[in-house]
């Protein structure tokens, strides 16, 4: 167990010890967004290079254009036309009716699980996240440059194998099979840690805390009245990929959950493929197409909103020093 | 601030020492249930004492069975599971039984599958259940797949005799005969490939389910299992038959590259691409739901005979309930099912679609004489109860069985893709199933 | 997000801050829930695994202690070792590609030289979106040679594409998949990294009049190295630990995709078909240390670079 911590908190200090020849960030940001958007409009726009990106875009939307498609066709309708046109009958309507209904209407259910994994599991990641990240930034403490190289560390063991033990420690305490299983996992997310703290160390002005601290003010205390507000943008980031994260887990689930009242999205997506493939059971393929499109919907939805949300949050977060 | 990571570890080592503790010493003592003796009268008052059971179950039927058992039993709750279709389900089951948390009091398992559990005593004895007086309400076929000597480990659910399901339409079309031999199936190939490139006589990418019923029907019998001692060889008259006959379709690229289950499987099912498909006698309710718009093209035949005149067949897939050792509710569970597989709700899953393993039922005049309109009326149960009746004897499945199936394609597989001979390829999975057996301490010889 | 950039940063201005605090425990306070919930959901299933790596688990037999006995056979066998060289290979290859596709994209949104900017980040960004199995699912279903994307095309055109998914193929087939789903996760990350390079810089290229290419390699590729390198690293980790799509795959292409295809692939054959937990918690480990190993020595030749 050592000898990961040790490899890994080299690498940690051979990034350090290239910090001198690392660019600083410290002109003043906001004249350099002025600049900027000055800027962006001074460079002739290119045809060339807009078809250039474009291809990376076509490239990036046809399979979603083909799940869009094939969502209006019936089962009938998937086997006996084209992927990439449209079929005689446009069934998108039936689909999702049918998506919202089958089987009791358990998809609903699904959506509401992954809902709630996704708000405890992502939320909570985003929070500890922050604090993780907040503390690395701007604290010392006895082995803070070992909590980063562990967590890379124990990131590059896979997962895979990792499930049976996880499975029979959670079995033993009672978790396996009740949301938590589902939930705890998926607190813990390295890549926030990360950023988090890549954007504390920034966005949080040290002369700032020392102030608050001066002034008497607790570390708790200065934490939500000074820190939280000036990380609001960098939250909302972490917030997106653990949502995605969340929404998009699998695996685990797979192992820990035998309840189908319990399935996220993804799983019951996944067992409605299956069911396709057992004696007497009945293929749904169109079902598990219109589903998939449901599915990504909120999250594309979910995007799109922060995304607005974290234009102006760039712009907050570039005032600064 | 190395010294500092080391108590930082040290730490966490404690804290895993702490929530492993119990899993990491925990022993075995999975045994106490076997050979119980429970009287009718046992499971009676069990019955109107009620109680809660847990079944771990794919099989769509059941939620109607579950439905009128619970009606007639008002105390008995059954909570009917889907933890997982067959590879996934046992893998929760086995995890379940290790962490000794959350097993279900009644659980689907598969034929072939069952030598797992049984082996390690996972399942219980059925016998002192009543279940020893069953023998005769069974085809011999699924009977003796959950029988080891004179312990009973599960209740046979249903059973797949095989049978040739064959495109009408397309052979019409191609005036080619419907074969009868396997000999005739191969010359057939070549002429429906032939008469229009796209039609294949089947599709075949490597599936260890049928190739290992193949063998079965050719009289190979790769597998002698007795106790810990397992022999497997793929080199007998039987295996070479079926080699011989197989390795010509994939030298002649007769087999359609297709999948089987998949999306693109159905469509080929459906639209003619695919012209048969042989397997167990479970397939019908597939094609109703699956393949609707072929419905009216599909007929049923005999399985192609390894020599002509012959009436061999062999069973494909099929399932049985058993009962975890592990589960709690035993008396409640095996009335359950008792129920679902030799009481009221074998009618229930017929009319559902499924295909029964009870002799009463595969014999009876309104059983046969069924038609179906998916076969243009024809009264395919005849040829499905003549085939359960002619199922070869003496086969058994390996007690890992399941890991072998899954790694049949690493090795197996290659002969469709490769140039490796079908007879190598098996030889490469045998070498693997003695590799495994000879790791998890089991005699094998070859 | 507007600030990805060197983590050396970081480090020398908390260094600089923390002098004066001489609090050092409250700290603890703020990581100790990440580190408390890391060490259930992480360390301790690794360190029950590396007890189970020392010891054998029979169906017949039971449970035995064989010291490093797993460690020698991992370290022999030859199914793992392939699965190794094949996530090498696709390391290799796709990596670059999907790394080299996405830092294009950025350089092309932050020349401000395209139309329709916004659509593009956010399209090009939207498979990020989708989940693995449903990403995969969906590619699977054009792939398909008979009705798919593939055998449209070759019914249109009369021509014969190869089978994406033949054991030739399906590798590269794979890599396509997983180039589609992070190439605007990626692009993402370097825009923003883009997007934070002060002004002055840039004013100082021109007065010196460099070109456009010239700044790119002057300016923003060192800028943005410290994203480069993170986005490297969890890259690796990432086809190192390669699993959901060719499982996935797997029933379409059953031959093509061994059980043993990849190392992770293997550990979940191992353990899920085998039950041999104590096997396959020996090879995961095994695979980590390669992991670490690679990502290390990509990390010191990433920052010693240009430096």
């Amino acid at each position: 167990m050592s000898s990961p911590a040790t490899t890994a908190s080299k690498a940690t200090s051979a990034r350090t010890g290239s910090s001198g020849h690392a660019p600083r960030l410290r002109t003043p940001r906001r004249n350099a967004r002025n600049a900027r958007t000055a800027d962006s409009r001074r460079p002739r726009r290119s045809v060339l290079l807009t078809v250039l990106t474009g291809l990376v875009l076509v490239y990036s939307l046809v399979p979603l254009i083909w799940l869009v498609i094939s969502s209006t066709k019936t089962q009938e309708g998937l086997a006996s036309s084209s992927g990439l046109w449209f079929a005689d009958h446009f069934a998108l309507w039936d689909n999702v009716r049918e998506t919202f209904t089958y089987n009791d209407g358990v998809f609903v259910r699904w959506l509401l699980n992954t809902l709630l994994y996704v708000g405890l599991g992502a939320g909570g990641a985003t929070f500890l996240a922050v604090l993780g990240g907040y503390a690395l930034a701007k604290f010392t403490f006895p082995g803070k440059r070992a909590v980063f190289a562990v967590v890379i560390g124990a990131v590059a063991v896979p997962t895979t194998a990792l499930a049976v033990p996880t499975f029979l420690m959670f079995s033993k305490m009672g978790l396996t099979n009740t949301p938590w299983a589902v939930i705890i996992p998926s607190l813990i997310s390295p890549f926030g840690l990360y950023l988090m703290w890549v954007f504390a160390t920034e966005a949080i002005p040290t002369e700032l805390l020392e102030a608050a601290r001066i002034d008497g003010a607790g570390e708790l205390r200065t934490f939500f009245r000074v820190s939280l507000p000036l990380l609001a943008p960098g939250i909302v980031t972490v917030l997106l990929f653990t949502m995605v994260a969340t929404w998009n887990n699998y695996f685990l689930p797979l192992i820990m959950l035998k309840d189908p009242d319990w399935y996220p999205l993804t799983l019951g997506l996944n067992s409605w493929n299956a069911q396709a493939q057992t004696a007497g059971g009945q293929p749904v393929f169109n079902l598990v197409i219109t589903g998939s499109l449901i599915t990504i919907i909120p999250l594309i939805a979910a995007f799109l909103l922060l995304q607005r949300y974290w234009q102006s949050g760039l712009a907050a977060g570039s005032v600064k020093e | 601030m190395p010294k500092k990571t080391r108590r930082l570890l040290g730490g966490i080592g404690l804290v895993c020492a702490l929530a492993l503790g119990a899993t990491a010493c925990g022993g075995s003592d999975d045994d106490g249930s076997s050979g119980k003796k429970v009287s009718a009268g046992d499971i009676q008052a069990a019955l109107k004492k009620g109680g809660s059971i847990t079944v771990w179950a794919w099989e769509p039927t059941l939620k109607q069975v579950v439905k009128d058992f619970e009606k007639e039993h008002p105390k008995v709750h059954v909570n009917l599971v889907n933890a997982g279709t067959n590879k996934d389900q046992y893998t929760a089951l086995q995890n379940a039984i290790a962490a000794k948390k959350g097993v279900p009091d009644v659980a689907q398992i598969e034929y072939y599958a069952l030598g797992q559990f049984s082996l390690t005593k996972s399942v219980t004895d059925l016998s002192g259940f009543g279940a020893d007086k069953l023998s005769k309400t069974y085809s011999p076929g699924p009977w003796n797949s959950v029988k080891s000597g004179d312990k009973i480990y599960a209740l046979p659910m249903d059973s797949g005799p095989m049978a040739m399901f064959y495109n009408k339409k397309v052979f019409d079309k191609y005036k080619v005969a419907v074969p009868t031999t396997w000999d005739e199936y191969v010359d057939a190939a070549r002429k429906l490939h032939k008469a229009d490139p796209k039609v294949y006589i089947t599709s075949d990418t490597g599936d260890a389910g049928m190739t290992t019923s193949l063998l079965w029907q050719a009289g190979s019998r790769p597998y002698q299992v007795d106790g810990t001692n397992v022999k497997i060889n793929f080199s007998d008259k039987g295996a070479a038959t079926y080699t011989k006959t197989w390795q010509k379709l994939i030298d002649e690229k007769l087999l359609s590259p297709v999948t089987g289950w998949t999306d693109d499987w159905y469509k080929g099912l459906g639209n003619g691409d695919i012209a048969t498909l042989n397997t167990g006698a479970w397939m019908p309710a597939n094609f109703v739901s699956g393949v609707k718009n072929a419905s009216g093209d599909w007929r049923v035949a005999p399985l192609p005979q390894w020599t002509k005149g012959d009436k061999a067949t062999a069973e494909n897939g099929g399932s049985s309930l058993a009962l975890p050792s592990a589960g709690k509710n035993k008396e409640l569970a095996y009335a359950f099912v008792e129920y679902a597989n030799a009481g009221k709700g074998v009618q229930t899953r017929l009319k559902g679609g499924a295909f029964p393993a009870t002799t009463a039922d595969l014999q009876s005049d309104a059983f046969q004489n069924t038609e179906f309109p998916y076969f243009g009326g024809q009264k395919a149960n005849k040829i499905f109860a003549e085939s359960a009746a002619n199922v070869g004897s003496g086969w058994s499945y390996l007690p890992y069985q399941v890991y072998a199936n899954s790694i049949f394609n690493d090795s197996v597989g290659k002969a469709y893709v490769s140039n490796t001979p079908l007879a190598k390829g098996l030889k490469g999975w045998q070498d693997a199933s003695v590799k495994y057996g000879k790791e998890q301490g089991f005699t094998v010889s070859e | 997000m507007t600030t990805l950039q060197q983590p050396a940063a970081v480090d020398r201005t908390a260094r600089a801050s923390l002098k004066r605090d001489r609090r050092s425990w409250t700290g603890w306070g703020f990581v100790g829930p990440f580190v408390a919930v890391f060490a259930l959901v992480f360390l301790a299933p690794i360190a029950y695994s590396i007890y189970l790596s020392l010891f054998q688990d029979r169906l017949i037999g039971g449970n035995t202690f064989v010291g490093l006995d797993n460690y020698q056979q991992a370290l022999q066998d030859d199914q793992f070792w392939s699965g190794v060289t094949r996530v090498g290979l696709f390391l290799a290859v796709q990596v670059p590609i999907m790394l080299g596709i996405a830092l294009l994209v950025a350089l092309a949104l932050d020349s401000g030289r395209l139309y329709g900017k916004n659509f593009f980040r956010i399209s090009i960004f939207l498979p990020y979106a989708v989940p693995a199995v449903v990403a995969t699912l969906m590619w699977a279903f054009m792939y398909g040679t008979r009705f798919g994307l593939v055998g449209d095309i070759n019914d249109a055109f009369g021509v014969s594409l190869p089978d994406p998914l033949s054991p030739d193929l399906v590798l590269a087939s794979i890599g396509n998949i997983v180039t589609w789903e992070f190439v605007g996760y990626n692009m993402l990350i370097f825009y923003a990294a883009l997007r934070v390079i002060p002004h002055s810089l840039y004013e100082a290229a021109e007065i010196d009049g460099a070109g456009q290419l010239r700044v790119i390699t002057a300016i923003k590729l060192p800028a943005i190295r410290g994203a480069l390198v993170i986005a490297t690293i969890f890259s690796i980790i990432g086809s190192f630990q390669l699993f959901n799509e060719p499982s996935i795959l797997k029933p379409l292409a059953p031959n093509a995709i061994t059980t043993d295809y990849t190392p992770n692939y293997y550990t979940y054959t191992l353990s899920f078909n085998g039950q041999q937990h104590n096997y396959s918690a020996t090879v995961a480990i095994v695979m980590g240390l390669i992991t670490m190993v690679v990502a290390y020595v990509v990390q010191l030749r990433g920052m010693r670079k240009g430096a």
